[in-house]
C-alpha cells in the first residue's frame, strides 16, 4: 500500500516522493472502471443471492427435521471445501456447454455458489441462539408463519444478515480464479490486476491493490461489528435472566 | 362456573414411539384457575401445547366451546400463552412486544398503543414502556410476558410453568399477582407446573398427570387430604405412606399390620376395604404429633430423631421407628417449644385413627 504512493517506478527502499500518481492512472484507465464496475454489481448481486440462498438454508435447518439432513447440511456447505481451480474449471466447463460462458451473471451465478455457505454459516449461528419458543410465540399471538418469519425470524437474525451480506460481498469482491476462469470479457478487478501484472510491472498494481484491499476490509470489519454488537446483546441479555 | 370451556376427549399424543398423553379425558370449566401438575416428561406442557395447537392429538378431540380444535392452527386460536422462557421479543422494546398480539390482529397503530398502555398500568410496568426487554429485571419480564399474553382479552390463558426462573419471594408476589388477575378478568387459567405450592397457592383445582396419564383430579384439598393413588400420595411428598394388610375390622375401625406395627384407622362410609387386603396407610406429615412419654394411644411408635430442617417458621423433622422405617413430621416452630429436641433422642409419635387415609393397593 505504502508503494502505491511511491512515486518511484519500482518498489524500492529508500522511498521516493509522495505521489497520487498511481490513482490517477487508474482513475483514468477505462478499462480498470469497467472492471471496477463489473466487481460491483457482480459483488452486490452475489451477496443479495448468496445471503438469501443462505438464510433459507440456515433456516431449514434449524426449523425442519427430516431423514436426510445430515446430507443436505453437507451439500450445502460443500462449495467452500472444493478446490478453487477445480471449481472454476467445472464452472466454465458448465458454463460454456450451456452456453452462458462470458456472461457477468454467470459470474454472478459462480460466485453465489461460492458465497452461499458463508452466510449459512453466519446466519445459523445467530438462529442458533434463538429461543424456539420465540416463534411459536408469535404464532400463538396470531401471526401466521410468513408473518411470523417477517416479524420475528427475521429481525431477531438481521444483524447476522447484514453480517452476511458484507462478508459475501467482500468474498466475492476478492475472488479471483473463478472470476478470471468464467468472465471472459467482463472482468472483475481481480482479472484486471492479473493481466496488467501480467504485462509489466506497473504500481498501478499497487493502488488498485489498495482500494481492493481497503474494500474488503471495511466489510469484514462491518461484518465484524454487526456480529460483536449482536454477542454483546446476547451476553447482557443473559446475564439479566 | 361449571360451564364447560374444554374438553380433552380421549387426547392421545405421541412422539414417534413415546406417547407423550394417553387417553386424556379433561373438562375444564369457564372462569376457573386448573392447574396440571407432575413431573417433567408427564406430559404436561404437552396437554398445553396442544391446546394452543402448537402440537396436534394423535387420536381423540379437543373442543374449545363445543367446536373441535384439532385441525384449526395455532395462529387461528384465541389461546396466547405465557412460556416458561416467556419468549419475549428481545428486539422489539417493552410496548411492541405487548402490542405484538393486536397488531397481528390488524388493529391500527393508535389503538394499538392505547390498548397496550392500558394493560401495562393494569400490570404496574407503565414506566416501562419504552425500555428493551434486555433492561429489565425477571418480575418486570414476568409481567411483561402477562400483558402481551393478555392484551387481546381471551377467554382462556394457558401459562407454561412462568415464575419457574424467579427466586422464591418473587414467586410468591407474583402468585398474588396472577391470582388477582383471574378473579378480577374472570377468565379461565390453565396453569403448569411441577411445583405444588405454585400449584396449591392459587389453584381452583389440580389435575395431577404421570406419564401421560391423569391420576387425579380435584381440589387442592382433596388431593392433599385424599390421594387417589399412591403415586398421588408419594407426588404430594409431605405424606408418610405405611404398607400393610388389614387384619380386621371391628365397629368401624379397621386394624392394619403394618411396617411400624398394629394400627387402628377410622373406616369411611364409602370404604370398600375387607380384612385381608393390602393397603397403604397414608399419614400425612402435619397430622403427627410428638411427646417424650408415652400415652398409650393405639397409633403410637417409639421413634428417633435423625435430623432436623427449618423453612421459616415450618420445622420438618426425620424421624426413625423402632422397626427402622422412616417418618417425616412437620410442625409449627412454636408447637416444638415444650420439647427437647435432640438427634438421637428418644421420642413417641402418634397419630390420630381418624388421620390415617387408607389406599388400597391392589
Amino acid at each position: 500500500m505504502i508503494f502505491s504512493f511511491n512515486s518511484d517506478r519500482f518498489p524500492t527502499i529508500p522511498l521516493g516522493s509522495f505521489t497520487w500518481k498511481w490513482y490517477e492512472t487508474i482513475f483514468n484507465d477505462p478499462d480498470v472502471w469497467d472492471a471496477a464496475r463489473t466487481s460491483v454489481i457482480v459483488a452486490l448481486c452475489t451477496a443479495v443471492l448468496a445471503t438469501f440462498i443462505g438464510f433459507c438454508t440456515a433456516y431449514t435447518d434449524f426449523r425442519y427435521r427430516f431423514r436426510f439432513k445430515n446430507a443436505y447440511l453437507a451439500l450445502a456447505l460443500l462449495p467452500p471445501t472444493i478446490p478453487l481451480i477445480i471449481m472454476a474449471l467445472a464452472m466454465l466447463a458448465w458454463f460454456s456447454r450451456i452456453g452462458a460462458s462470458g456472461q457477468i451473471w454467470s459470474i454472478i451465478i459462480a460466485h453465489t455458489v461460492l458465497c452461499s455457505p458463508f452466510a449459512m454459516a453466519v446466519i445459523r449461528l445467530r438462529l442458533q441462539q434463538m429461543d424456539s419458543s420465540l416463534e411459536a410465540a408469535a404464532w400463538n399471538l396470531g401471526a401466521s408463519e410468513w408473518r411470523a418469519m417477517r416479524y420475528v425470524v427475521v429481525p431477531f437474525v438481521m444483524p447476522a444478515i447484514i453480517s452476511a451480506l458484507c462478508l459475501t460481498m467482500a468474498v466475492s469482491f476478492d475472488e479471483f480464479a473463478v472470476a478470471w476462469f468464467v468472465s471472459g470479457l467482463n472482468k472483475t478487478i481481480p482479472v484486471i490486476i492479473l493481466e496488467i501484472l501480467q504485462g509489466n510491472i506497473d504500481p498501478q498494481i499497487n493502488a488498485i491493490g489498495s482500494i481492493v484491499f481497503i474494500t474488503s476490509m471495511t466489510l469484514v470489519i462491518v461484518a465484524q461489528l454487526f456480529f460483536m454488537t449482536r454477542q454483546k446483546s446476547s451476553v447482557q441479555f443473559n446475564a439479566n435472566v | 362456573m361449571s360451564e364447560r370451556l374444554v374438553e380433552f376427549d380421549g387426547v392421545v399424543k405421541r412422539f414417534g414411539d413415546v406417547t407423550a398423553v394417553e387417553r386424556m379425558h379433561l373438562e375444564i370449566h369457564k372462569g376457573e384457575f386448573l392447574a396440571i401438575m407432575g413431573s417433567s416428561g408427564c406430559g404436561k406442557t404437552t396437554t398445553l401445547r396442544m391446546l394452543a395447537g402448537l402440537d396436534t392429538p394423535s387420536d381423540g378431540e379437543i373442543r374449545l366451546s363445543g367446536q373441535r380444535m384439532n385441525e384449526v392452527k395455532a395462529s387461528e386460536r384465541d389461546t396466547p400463552m405465557v412460556w416458561q422462557t416467556l419468549a419475549l421479543f428481545p428486539f422489539l422494546n417493552v410496548i411492541k412486544n405487548v402490542e405484538f398480539g393486536l397488531k397481528m390482529r390488524g388493529l391500527d397503530a393508535p389503538a394499538r398503543n392505547k390498548k397496550a398502555r392500558e394493560w401495562l398500568e393494569r400490570l404496574e410496568i407503565e414506566e416501562f414502556a419504552e425500555r428493551d426487554i434486555s433492561q429489565l429485571s425477571g418480575g418486570q419480564r414476568q409481567r411483561v410476558a402477562l400483558a402481551r399474553a393478555l392484551v387481546t382479552e381471551p377467554e382462556i390463558l394457558l401459562l407454561d410453568e412462568p415464575l419457574s426462573a424467579l427466586d422464591a419471594n418473587l414467586v410468591v408476589r407474583m402468585q398474588g399477582v396472577l391470582s388477582r388477575l383471574q378473579k378480577e378478568l374472570g377468565i379461565t387459567f390453565v396453569y403448569v407446573t411441577h411445583s405444588q405450592s405454585e400449584a396449591f397457592a392459587m389453584a381452583d383445582r389440580v389435575v395431577i398427570m404421570s406419564k401421560g396419564r391423569i391420576e387425579q383430579i380435584g381440589t387442592p384439598k382433596e388431593v392433599y387430604r385424599a390421594p387417589a393413588s399412591r403415586f398421588v400420595a408419594e407426588f404430594i411428598g409431605s405424606n408418610n405412606i405405611l404398607d400393610g394388610s388389614v387384619s380386621k375390622i371391628e365397629n368401624g375401625v379397621l386394624v392394619i399390620d403394618s411396617s411400624v406395627g398394629h394400627l387402628q384407622a377410622t373406616a369411611t362410609p364409602d370404604s370398600t376395604i375387607n380384612v385381608g387386603e393390602s393397603v397403604s396407610a397414608i399419614v400425612s406429615s402435619d397430622n403427627i404429633v410428638l411427646s417424650e412419654t408415652s400415652k398409650q394411644l393405639p397409633n403410637e411408635v417409639r421413634c428417633q430423631v435423625i435430623s432436623e430442617e427449618f423453612i421459616g417458621s415450618v420445622v420438618t423433622l426425620y424421624v426413625e421407628t423402632e422397626q427402622g422405617v422412616e417418618l417425616k413430621i412437620q410442625k409449627q416452630q412454636r408447637e416444638l417449644d415444650t420439647l427437647d429436641i435432640q438427634i438421637g433422642k428418644p421420642l413417641w409419635a402418634s397419630w390420630q385413627a381418624k388421620n390415617i387415609y387408607l389406599l388400597a393397593t391392589t
